[in-house]
């Protein structure tokens, strides 16, 4: 502890830190630019100067930049001296001489750090009067704007884009007040983080393109806490809407998972809620006309009490919502929408997770590991986040030597980086295929997934084995690191390689090591439809004829092949799908119910560390068939048993049962704050305070002003009205302070910058070791696959964009979606006489299918990559052994067997 | 499109390029930039895309790491330029001394502007940043000896071009 005077007044600080930050924690409001809480101190704007002092007889002190000052054992400082405040004034009309006048019209006005820092500063009067300077603008893709003249100069976009993320296409060019932030010239932004840019610059240079098709200010949205649907890693979001339409992501601080920052997946993949693959009225397949709510509703009731009833769970729906539908067929009856390889390789993930033989590691705790073991995960593709949290861990121990050696406080950013060159601590991936993290791992090796997971086995033996002398290199490292951390997934479908990671855990445990371990799965709710405990798919078989199978929230012919889902569909007598996006299975299905999809609800979804995290509904559509899945089936459930209608049935009720049921979810209701809670009484708006046009939005139906929706399930109103001041974490809808209308406002949420928010980050983490779920046996099989001549391994290859289903249908990401293709090595593609783009014929299950090959120069041999999850390669959905031939010549689009 | 000429440095160049590189630690090749700008320039005449991107090559580096660092610099020319590179300071102190004026007076005498060749192809000139002679502005300096020309008038100006008209 130190003491900081600051303006003469002491306060109890933390030593270490920079001036800036430690007064910001403090409350303090200061101007500042190039500084970010997770990029720290460059020194480069100048907008943060103080006043620091010798002692207490200085009087004339010296200006210095906060951010680039460490706090002293006693540091005496002014923030209001004259000197200090006339300087920081000079910094912003001087940055200001360039930036163009056009507020109005840009798209950060409202949510502008630039104009909350001029504001702050005073700076109120331009005395600039000559021409500005002026940018030619780039295309940078669908996904972020270019509008290069209001550019500042702060180098944050470059700090983030290159340093932090890896990028390699965004630069600074040129010098002087004619500096240019761009790339070489015109095309797409590569990284798979570059909408962090229009969070992460100060002004309307970046700004998220996607939002400029039905723009709004930031005072006009409706927000919701809510939680990223479009992978396992849960990261938080705020949902924003705006005439009944989701219309923005941005990324909510959650200091436990993923900080500052979600992926590009996760941003833009919101425009699935407006696609029109979205299912708006119900349909029966016979006439495909749309029916009346209560008859439909009666009507599958009926059904369902004189049928036997099977009900088929999702990864993608909420826990209420799968346990809504388990109620409603009852316990027996309830199955969960998996192959039996996905379900094994889900209960695996979940099993090791209870084990507890390592430590359950959080996304953001990756970054405290330093040496990290990856098997068989393209972690930027499968788990975006993951990958950008790799890339800071690789930095732990260099940072520490840096710390140790020359006594460089970790927020020095740019002395760092000079001093840290391309030093990293260690990596290891193994996969079947390069990744864009192989450029900073140690060592990378591209082998078949059995292969990968038997190298596994050995690196736990090497561990394992008593003798002095570890040879190899992975397990060296793994025992001389104070934190080793195991990632690996289920994304190649290979349960060996989770047994792998396994058996390295135990093995590191008994050297009297604490490794962690991190496993990614497939949908945002995987880790909480293994905690369900229910069988796998092909259980239901036996009950399925002459049955009505309601199916949930999935698509059956993403997670079986074609033969196998078209036999269940056969089965029933009558299938009733409730989703939110047509699918396969939505349009065979007899009966399609439209529900709400995850902002048009309410629900509990568990990531892959075990964590359960609430999402909030953001608004209430018009469309009165766009609930939550779980209302709809707890009202049939009362339908069916002739109880009466709760019309209040909340998510805490349903929450209620489930926990009871399902002990295991015991402290799902902890994840937010109930709906009873209040602040003075008061309910916490959703909508900012200065949210405009409530009567007149709404004239053209109605002149006067309808009464507001009522939450029934969360402790938020649907309107600007409510408590105003910083509301706890679980019920937060956005960040915003007075004088802090950008996203920079995050700093008033939390207990001290970069630290947890007020009252903690929210999320319960349910995995603990007493639970009641039955484990599995792990299959250790490693050996090699045999393969006749002509005859390919195929292997799953992820895009961030496309292989994920409903992301997918977000026009944006539809327009970076790879087209699928076939990769194959050298050797493959000499053996087959075929050359790149060259089309290859796929024989599988007695059928034939033609994709482009691609050169994938690094894999084996026996390995056939192919694009998982697009409508085209549909047929594949696990590994496989495939016959591959060239397709004959010309043919290009046919499907029948020839030779 | 003029017919392109293939971007390649002589064996005389390429053996001092190795000479260059071999200056800098292992894998720490891209510290040879500098100096291959300079040699490029000096070889092609200016700075041109392919000539960056044949650099990085060289360098084994992206295309976009030369041109961050060759766009910084003045003295490397992006755009096809004269054989004599009139570089005028435009940076504080000298234009308030009249580097402005001295620019306007360029571009009269020579009837092109920044960035734009004489007919002859003798002349071109440029803006850059303080040539750290402020106490002896408006100046200028000509490269590749980096001659300056300092407390410049419309006179001495016209002293110069005259001076380097008739070198020629
Ligand atoms: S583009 Fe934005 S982030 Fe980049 S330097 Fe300019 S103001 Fe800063
Ligand atoms: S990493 Fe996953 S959870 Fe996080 S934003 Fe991206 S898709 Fe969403
Ligand atoms: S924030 Fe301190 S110099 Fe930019
Ligand atoms: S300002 Fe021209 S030389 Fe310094």
């Amino acid at each position: 502890m130190a003491t900081l005077y600051i303006d003469n007044r002491p306060y109890d600080v933390k030593e270490g830190k920079n001036l800036l930050e430690t007064c910001l924690t403090l409350g303090f409001d200061l101007p500042y630019f190039c500084w970010h809480p997770a990029m720290g101190s460059v020194g480069a704007c100048r907008q943060c100067a103080i006043k620091i002092f010798k002692d207490e007889n200085d009087t004339a002190g010296r200006l210095v930049m906060s951010c680039m000052e460490p706090v002293g054992k006693e540091t005496r400082i002014s923030l209001d001296h004259p000197d200090a405040e006339k300087f920081r004034k000079s910094v912003i009309e001087w940055l200001m001489t360039n930036h163009p006048h056009d507020c109005a019209v840009c798209d950060e006005g409202g949510s502008c750090h630039l104009q909350d820092m001029t504001v702050m500063t005073g700076h109120n009067y331009r005395r600039f009067e000559f021409p500005k300077r002026t940018y030619v603008n780039q295309y940078l893709g669908p996904l972020i704007n270019h509008e290069m003249n209001r550019c500042i100069q702060c180098y944050r976009c470059v700090r983030f884009y290159k340093d932090y993320a890896g990028g390699k296409d965004l630069d600074v060019y040129a010098a002087h007040n004619h500096v240019y932030f761009g790339r070489e010239k015109d095309g797409i932004l590569e990284s798979e983080f570059s909408g962090n840019l229009a969070e992460i610059c100060p002004t309307g240079v970046f700004t998220d393109k996607t939002l400029k098709q039905h723009y709004s200010r930031k005072w006009d949205f409706t927000f919701a806490p809510s939680v990223c649907q479009h992978c396992s890693l849960g990261c938080n979001i705020i949902a924003g809407e705006r005439y009944g339409e989701l219309r923005q992501i941005t990324s909510r601080y959650n200091g436990d998972v993923n900080g500052y920052f979600i992926c590009d997946r996760g941003r833009f993949g919101y425009e699935a809620a407006n696609s029109v693959d979205r299912i708006y009225q119900p349909a029966l397949k016979e006439e495909n006309v749309s029916l009346n709510q209560e008859y439909i509703i009666n009507d599958i009731a009926a059904l369902l009490s004189t049928s036997n009833c099977v009900g088929i769970g999702s990864p993608r729906a909420s826990l209420e919502s799968n346990f809504a539908l388990q109620q409603l067929v009852g316990n027996g009856n309830y199955y969960s929408g998996w192959s039996d390889e996905e379900h094994r390789l889900n209960k695996a993930a979940l099993n090791i997770l209870q084990n507890r033989t390592a430590e359950i590691v959080s996304l953001k705790q990756i970054e405290q590991y330093d040496s990290i073991l990856i098997l068989g995960e393209d972690l930027t593709n499968t788990a975006p986040m993951a990958a950008l949290t790799v890339r800071q861990a690789v930095r732990k121990k260099p940072v520490e030597n840096a710390q140790q050696n020359i006594n460089l406080a970790t927020w020095h950013d740019a002395a760092l980086r000079e001093y840290i060159q391309q030093r990293h601590s260690d990596l290891f991936i193994l996969h079947p295929h390069s990744t864009k993290l192989d450029e900073i791992a140690t060592q990378v090796s591209y082998s078949t997934p059995h292969e990968i997971a038997a190298k596994g086995f050995t690196i736990a033996a090497a561990i394992d084995a008593t003798a002095d002398q570890v040879i190899d290199q992975i397990a060296t490292s793994l025992l001389n690191a104070q934190k080793p951390l195991i990632i690996t997934g289920t994304s190649l479908f290979n349960e060996p390689l989770l047994a792998a990671a396994e058996a390295i855990v135990k093995a590191l445990k008994k050297r009297g090591k604490q490794p962690g371990i991190f496993i990614t799965q497939a949908d945002c709710n995987s880790m909480g439809l293994a905690m369900m405990n229910v069988p796998p798919l092909s259980s239901a078989f036996s009950k399925l004829s002459d049955s009505t199978l309601i199916i949930l929230e999935t698509d059956l012919y993403r997670n079986l092949s074609t033969e196998k889902a078209d036999e269940i569909m056969n089965l029933p007598k009558r299938i009733i799908v409730f989703d939110h996006i047509k699918s396969t299975t939505s349009e065979k299905a007899d009966i399609k119910v439209p529900v709400g999809m995850f902002s048009e609800a309410d629900g509990t979804i568990v990531n892959n560390e075990g964590r359960a995290q609430r999402f909030f509904q953001v608004f209430v559509p018009k469309n009165e068939w766009l609930k939550e899945s779980w209302r709809w089936l707890s009202l049939l459930k009362a339908l069916k048993d002739g109880k009466a209608i709760d019309e209040n049935l909340s998510i805490s009720n349903i929450q209620s049962t489930l926990v009871e049921a399902l002990p295991q979810f015991r402290g799902i209701e902890d994840a937010a704050l109930s709906e009873d809670f209040r602040l003075n009484g008061q309910k916490v708006p959703r909508a900012p305070h200065r949210y405009s046009g409530r009567t007149a939005m709404l004239s053209n139906e109605n002149v006067s002003e309808p009464k507001p929706p009522q939450d029934i399930d969360s402790p938020m109103s649907f309107t600007m009205e409510g408590y105003r001041g910083i509301p706890p974490s679980s019920v937060t809808p956005f960040f915003w302070s007075p004088g802090w209308n950008s996203v920079q406002s995050i700093n008033k949420f939390q207990i001290e910058i970069g630290g947890p928010l007020h009252d903690g980050n929210p999320g319960v983490r349910l995995v603990n070791s007493n639970s009641s779920i039955t484990p599995i046996d792990f299959e250790q099989k490693t050996e090699k696959i045999s393969l006749k001549e002509f005859e390919w391994q195929l292997v799953p290859v992820y895009h961030i964009f496309g292989s994920e289903e409903l992301s997918a249908k977000a026009p944006a990401i539809a327009e970076l979606t790879p087209k699928p293709y076939l990769g194959l090595n050298q050797y493959s593609l000499a053996k087959l006489n075929l050359q790149e783009n060259d089309m290859a014929t796929i024989e599988h299950h007695g059928r034939a299918y033609q994709l482009p090959v691609r050169l994938r120069a690094e894999i084996n041999n026996e390995v056939a990559l192919i694009l998982f999850g697009l409508p085209q390669t549909a047929f594949f959905v696990k590994p496989v052994i495939i016959k591959i031939r060239p397709a004959s010549n010309g043919i290009t689009n046919n499907n029948s067997k020839h030779e | 499109m003029l017919a392109v000429k293939e971007i390649k440095f002589s064996t005389e160049a390429l053996k001092k390029v190795d000479e260059i590189i071999a200056r800098y630690p292992e894998s720490r090749q891209k510290s040879a930039l500098l100096p291959l700008l300079h040699l490029a320039q000096a070889e092609f005449g200016w700075c041109s895309t392919e000539v960056m991107d044949y650099v990085a090559s060289l360098l084994n580096i992206n295309p976009i790491e030369v041109y961050e660092v060759a766009s910084f610099y003045t003295m490397y020319h992006l755009k096809p330029s004269g054989k004599y590179v009139l570089e005028v300071c435009r940076t504080g102190p000298c234009c308030l001394v009249g580097a402005e004026k001295i620019i306007n007076i360029l571009e009269n005498k020579l009837g092109v502007k920044e960035g734009e060749v004489t007919p002859d192809g003798l002349f071109s000139f440029k803006g850059v940043e303080c040539l750290a002679a402020c106490g002896y502005g408006p100046v200028l300096q000509i490269g590749p000896e980096y001659t300056f020309y300092e407390n410049l008038t419309e006179e001495s100006v016209d002293e110069l071009l005259t001076q380097l008209r008739n070198k020629n």
